[in-house]
């Protein structure tokens, strides 16, 4: 009796662990997701009928390094197209697609008048917070600081007091006060439900933010992923971006 | 009937499943890469920046944590007053906190827009994006570890030591640093390491209050997350120094304090 009922438990718990999907259920399609498009999928996941999204949301730099590490989602989208076309060329995902295109801004909290523009940032004193390199929004914000003149450029560099793993790490530092300005993607200011506002840049110092999205290798679900995909080019997935504020891709 | 020799080998099964969970992670990180490849990652200036950081940052919150711990810990081992199981409570209450959570509590208490903000501010204390702020975070998370075992140590002190003390006129101060603190020190030792321990390993906290700057708030688990996404040998070889660090301030309280100090320690808390 003992031991049937350890049996039973054990059952139970091997059962519980195993997330493999009985007949009549709808599949389950995993979704590693740059940080920035939480609000866009999150609206777009109940919308996408042909299966339940699971989203997985962090910086895209960490999401590659875990598809890397043998990690295995049905999807990668990233806000970049490096990181994709660099998985691509280690052959662990499929072709990436461009899906959508998003702009850098300078942001700040909202009621702070520190900062008017791009010059502000460089001034004595002004504690910055950014993504950290290899981080896409790190990554373009470095892009946009390396435009400025030489001096400028160090003295904002300087400035840099926080160096976060995703933009959700950069809008709280700017939410709580703690830093006066940073770089994020006007997305993320939108998300932000009022507590950070955004500054626009020159379009001389403005990089072109492209996200990429790619099929894994080996994925469960790689029917229901590329329809995904599809709905994000033309479809509920580029409703829900565009209501989240991206834009069309670059030249596409 | 089956039930009796059963049930040793029920316990050597679980013993056996539970030392191979622990240690296949940890043992891992040092098979998963070779010695040299591990070293030539530490040779970068920010990988010993990050440990030169973690070491510095967790030795002054050490510090603060004994000096302001141990006397609240005697106070909550030999008095008991209104209140008493609250204030234990609250001191324990750390420890089943989510770090992340503890990180965005010390914004709320003392970021730039938290309760003390302006106060801080005003006495031009800043903590947010310094390295005070890490060490804030650290004494935050830690050292409940420290009381709670400090406390459980002092309360086991034989009584009549103590009542002997004060009966030969040593008044209560020095019945506690002459005769309390040095017969309690096992478990105060064992207590700091344990605190040590978490403040070595701290990471949501210390990301969310104080942030990530390489050679200011950037600590060696933060670097290592960093590296993650970056380097993956870089993170493999400080994540051994970590946890080669770890395993020798365990080990080395235990050897110094005789082989039973943990466990009698931790047996009591």
């Amino acid at each position: 009796m003992r031991r049937a009922l350890v049996a039973a438990a054990l059952a139970a718990l091997v059962a519980g662990c195993g997330d493999d999907e009985r007949p009549g259920d709808r599949p389950r399609l995993t979704v590693s997701a740059a940080t920035s498009l939480t609000t866009a999928f999150e609206s777009y996941g109940p919308r996408f009928a042909p299966a339940t999204v699971r989203f997985n949301f962090a910086g895209s730099d960490e999401l590659a390094a875990q598809i890397r590490q043998g990690v295995k989602p049905d999807l990668y989208a990233a806000a970049n197209t490096k990181l994709p076309d660099q998985l691509f060329e280690e052959r662990l995902v499929e072709k990436p697609v461009r899906f959508a295109g998003n702009r850098l801004v300078i942001a700040v909290p909202a009621d702070s008048p520190k900062v008017a523009g791009i010059a502000d940032l460089a001034r004595d004193g002004m504690r910055l917070a950014i993504g950290a390199e290899g981080v896409p929004v790190g990554d373009y914000a470095r892009e946009v600081v390396g435009r400025l003149p030489p001096a400028e450029a160090r003295a904002v560099l300087a400035n840099v007091r926080s160096e976060e793993p995703n933009v959700g790490g950069v809008v709280g530092k700017l939410t709580q006060g703690a830093a006066d300005g940073g770089f994020l993607y006007v997305t993320d200011v939108k998300a932000a439900s009022g507590q950070v506002r955004a500054i626009e840049l020159p379009d001389r110092l403005q990089p072109s933010v492209e996200f990429g999205v790619a099929v894994v290798k080996g994925a469960k679900q790689e029917r229901a992923a590329r329809d995904f995909i599809d709905g994000l080019l033309d479809g509920a997935g580029r409703e829900a971006m565009r209501n989240a504020g991206f834009e069309p891709p670059p030249g596409g | 009937m089956t039930a009796r020799p059963l049930f040793p080998i029920a316990l050597a099964v679980s013993l056996g499943a539970a030392l191979l969970f622990l240690t296949l992670p940890l043992l891992a990180i040092f098979l998963e890469s070779s010695p040299a490849e591990l070293l030539a990652s530490l040779d970068e200036p920010g990988a010993l920046d990050a440990l030169g950081l973690s070491l510095k940052t967790t030795g002054v919150a050490l510090g603060v944590i004994v000096v302001l711990g141990t006397p609240a810990a005697w106070l909550l081992a030999t008095r008991r007053f209104r209140g008493h199981a609250l204030a234990v409570t609250l001191v324990e209450l750390p420890l089943v906190v989510p770090p992340a959570v503890a990180g965005i509590g010390l914004l709320a208490a003392v970021g730039p827009q938290g309760l003390l903000g302006p106060a801080l501010e005003e006495a031009g204390l800043e903590l947010v994006f310094q390295t005070t702020g890490v060490v804030v975070a650290l004494i935050f998370v830690a050292s409940p570890f420290y009381v709670r075992q400090a406390q459980a140590t002092f309360a086991a002190l034989d009584p009549e030591m103590l009542a002997a003390s004060r009966t030969l006129g040593a008044s209560e101060a020095r019945t506690f640093a002459r005769v309390a603190v040095p017969n309690a020190l096992p478990g105060l030792v064992a207590g700091g390491a344990l605190a040590w321990g978490r403040a070595l390993g701290e990471f949501g906290a210390t990301l969310v209050f104080a942030g990530s700057l390489s050679g200011v708030t950037q600590t060696a688990p933060l670097a290592i997350y960093e590296r993650f996404s970056s380097d993956f040998t870089a993170a493999l070889a400080l994540s051994a120094v970590l946890v080669a660090a770890s395993g020798a301030i365990l080990l080395g309280v235990k050897l110094a304090m005789g082989p039973g100090a943990l466990g009698r320690a931790d047996a009591r808390g």
